[in-house]
């Protein structure tokens, strides 16, 4: 029965790889503002509706996909600019509801423009399967999973190595002091905006020639994202990343073995039992720093 | 160097600072004291451009700045060591003090950052020996050494210093009035410190303002205000009139 195990753990992470970029995008986000940005499965959406549209229209695949990625981090940034920043100091509830607002727009603005279809992206490299472990594995999900590893690897470097990677880093732990040593917190938050609509992008542009793509991919994706991003423990971004690869595993063993029907729900039971047991997250231990 | 001319400071209706004037000459330390709440931190956020004063003017080095935002105070040369320090504690010492250099990135070579960090190192050794350490480990007193590094990396011509010695140990807290005396002395730093323990800031700065509930009430020489009665009474824990009695 465990015949089926190599190839669902291979599809999982392909899926899990996506949930993880989402969760990091959440993690940004929150780390730098304090709010939970729930159009950050609408960043996904784009960066594969965008590329689908593009690829159409008549660019080349790999142009196609950096444009989407481009203008949906783009749309980040305009939606810390335009709407978060003018709301200025309130409570992050506050914010937090209008990103619900703003994920409801994008979603409607797509679905009015190029419809309800769901729309498919070529493979990167041919759709032969490749036999790994006895499991038949698209090319795809390879690209899935390089592509995630080698945007972790930069994002680790531009935080540790980094003026602006620390700049925003001191301003998630310290944003008074940050705003003393001249970091502008409002272009951080900017840019925090900005790296999560180009994460929530790649994600979905590399996972659309997989799973296909609709406006309303977002919803579902948001929240497996924003699930991902608790199970490895708020606000840690190696936690997110490592929640999405998990979650991704779990929901494909748990549609294999048990049933397809409930993949979905696999995600969120859990998250429940997770928060019953240890409400901080898998990577989240009680802060301790001297006083 | 530095001049306020009748500040008033609010949050919301509640008004913390009321029609406060100061002003530090360059080469002065010039202490702040009051108790708590009487507004001092205020007036320092105020000062520094984290908060909006409603009314009043604050100049520094000819320049008004009452409007400016607080990277471009920090570039002018004033900076401020916040109360509680505020270090960035999961950032190793070195990133903490890179980041007090933010501002000067691009602006001035990289050769003078490494010296200045160097110089840092130089006058706080234990900062070098846990340069890799996050800063949340560091103690009390390191974390203000840190805290003030950090605010020198900006290459101030004058430092706000909010309460640096609180919560350290007596020793400490003198080695760190010390060390703030060295910087004036050493490199012509001029300081605005604030302080609750009015005895130590007053021993070692020329001129202090008592601030009560917002206002202004004293000012003068430390030799005076250490001699006033109301200051003994309300802030050196000491009544010679009874003493005397």
């Amino acid at each position: 029965m465990f015949a089926g195990a190599p190839q669902y753990l291979i599809s999982g992470l392909t899926v899990g790889a996506t949930y993880g970029l989402t969760a990091l995008g959440f993690t940004m986000i929150f780390n730098t503002t304090g709010i939970i940005n729930f159009a950050q499965g609408e960043f996904v959406m784009l960066g594969g509706m965008l590329a689908v549209v593009l690829q159409k229209a008549g660019a080349p695949l790999p142009v196609a996909i950096m444009l989407a990625v481009a203008v949906t981090a783009l749309v980040g940034c305009l939606i810390e600019r335009g709407v978060i920043r003018p709301v200025g100091r309130t409570a992050p509830v506050n914010l937090v509801i209008i990103t619900i607002g703003i994920s409801i727009l994008l979603r409607g603005a797509v679905m009015l423009i190029w419809g309800k279809d769901t729309f498919a992206l070529p493979p990167f490299s041919g759709s032969a399967p490749l036999a790994i472990l006895g499991a038949a594995v698209q090319p795809q999900s390879l690209w899935v999973l390089l592509i995630t590893l080698l945007l972790l690897v930069a994002l680790k470097l531009f935080f540790s190595r980094t003026i602006h990677g620390k700049a925003m880093l001191a301003c998630a732990c310290e944003q008074k002091a940050a705003a003393l040593m001249g970091i502008s917190v409002d272009r951080m938050a900017m840019l925090s905006f900005g790296l999560s609509g180009f994460l929530g992008a790649v994600g979905g542009a590399i996972l659309t020639p997989i799973t296909l793509t609709s406006y309303d991919v977002g919803v579902m994706l948001g929240l497996k994202g924003f699930a991902a991003c608790i199970l490895g423990g708020l606000g840690n971004p190696f936690g997110a990343a490592a929640g999405g690869l998990i979650l991704g595993v779990l929901e494909s063993f748990g549609a294999g073995f048990v049933s397809s029907a409930y993949k979905d729900a696999f995600a969120f039971i859990v998250l429940l039992a997770l928060l019953f047991v240890k409400p901080t997250g898998l990577f989240g231990g009680p802060k301790s720093d001297r006083v | 160097m530095l001049t306020l001319t009748n500040l008033d400071i609010s949050y919301g209706k509640i008004q913390a600072v009321r029609r406060a004037s100061l002003h530090v000459d360059a080469g002065e330390i010039v202490a702040l004291i009051g108790a708590n709440g009487a507004g001092k931190t205020t007036l320092l956020t105020a000062i520094s451009g984290l908060l909006r004063p409603s009314a009043g003017t604050v100049s520094f080095d000819g320049q008004d700045i009452t409007k400016a935002a607080p990277d471009k105070i920090v570039r002018l040369g004033l900076s401020h060591v916040p109360e509680r320090r505020l270090v960035f504690k999961p950032l190793s010492v070195t990133d903490n003090l890179l980041l007090g250099s933010y501002t000067r990135r691009g602006r001035v070579p990289r050769a003078e950052l490494d010296r200045d960090l160097e110089s840092v190192y130089a006058m706080f050794p234990v900062l070098r020996e846990r340069s890799g350490q996050p800063a949340g480990t560091l103690s009390g007193g390191e974390q203000q050494m840190l805290a003030i590094g950090r605010a020198l990396m900006a290459g101030p011509k004058m430092l706000l210093l909010d309460e640096p010695g609180m919560g350290l140990a007596p020793t400490v807290c003198r080695d760190i009035f010390k060390r703030v005396t060295e910087l004036r002395d050493e490199r012509g730093l001029t300081v605005l410190l604030v302080e609750q323990n009015a005895k130590s800031a007053l021993a070692v700065a020329d001129r202090g303002y008592v601030l009560e509930t917002g206002r202004v009430i004293l000012q003068g020489q430390s030799s005076e205000l250490l001699a006033n009665r109301d200051v003994q009474r309300a802030y050196l824990g000491r009544d010679k009139s009874q003493e005397e009695s």
